[in-house]
């Protein structure tokens, strides 16, 4: 009879926090690994480009380290950390528009009317009909058609699963606001996605 | 009687996919929704819309950009220890 081999139980990320916060590089580390990926990809889709993800990447985690000490507990950590990474990310969109003085919170008002216009069912599991590298650069595209403003909303409620007051929080908008936002995201992603997804 | 239409229906359907719906409203969003196509097709391609954007598959980190990110973070602990 063989031994099975002993399962290593996963450490919260409070635990982790804590030895991080005692001296700990492994934990710090664990933390890393458990969201790089996800920060990464946030700051991809808010920036639209790779270099400015990584950039985002590093700031947050950086910053996160050099923070560490003030990190209050009463929060989650990943929470702390998109507030972190959403706050790079939107200052890095805020200087390449510098010279166009737009403020971003103000690009596109939050009342206009969405008005459907694609009403053509979409092909069945458009995921598997494109490559990898095409479907990302169909998501990014749509993305990018949005205001910086209510990406930043969109990504926060529905990719990293923010609820509606944390997102409200950390972009110091109203619920109501992020509300508005993020119906307007949805219907206007939906509209981008939909002439490329329509069946034909 | 169905008491919405397809404007009343559009204004509620980003609180139906976040399922914050009073049960009445619901009821009568999910009947108008059986009843009218092009609601229906707004709704369905709005969910796969946040489905797609939320695909762990997607993006993936590159190796090199980790290593960078994992040295960074190493030489600034590093100096923070000395």
């Amino acid at each position: 009879m063989t031994e099975s081999s002993p399962v290593v139980p996963r450490k919260d990320d409070s635990v982790l926090v804590t030895e991080a916060k005692a001296g700990n590089y492994a934990a710090f580390e664990a933390l890393v690994s458990r969201y790089e990926k996800k920060i990464y990809r946030l700051g991809l889709n808010l920036t639209g480009n790779p270099e400015d993800a990584e950039d985002v990447l590093q700031e947050a985690f950086l910053k996160a380290f050099a923070h560490l000490a003030e990190f209050r507990e009463d929060a989650r950590f990943y929470t702390w950390l998109v507030r972190i990474a959403i706050n790079e990310g939107l200052m890095k969109l805020r200087k390449r528009r510098s010279d166009k003085a737009v403020p971003i919170e103000d690009a596109v008002g939050e009342e206009g009317e969405i008005i459907p216009r694609e009403f053509t069912d979409w092909k069945p599991n458009p995921e598997q009909l494109y490559a990898q590298g095409e479907m990302e650069t169909i998501l990014q595209n749509a993305a990018q058609g949005l205001s910086p403003g209510f990406r930043a909303v969109f990504l926060l409620r529905d990719v990293e699963g923010l609820s509606t007051e944390e997102t409200a929080q950390l972009l110091n908008l109203t619920e109501g606001a992020v509300k508005a936002r993020l119906f307007r995201a949805r219907l206007q992603l939906r509209e981008g996605l939909s002439k490329v997804f329509k069946r034909g | 009687m169905n008491l919405l239409n397809c404007k009343d229906c559009l204004k509620e359907i980003s609180s139906y996919l976040d399922g914050e719906m009073e049960p009445d409203l619901k009821r009568h969003l999910e009947e108008h929704l059986s009843l009218c196509h092009h609601c229906q097709v707004v709704f369905d391609s709005a969910r796969k819309t946040i489905e797609l954007y939320c695909d762990g598959r997607l993006f993936p980190l590159p190796l090199e950009v980790r290593d960078r990110l994992h040295r960074a973070l190493r030489r600034r602990w590093e100096e923070k220890a000395s």
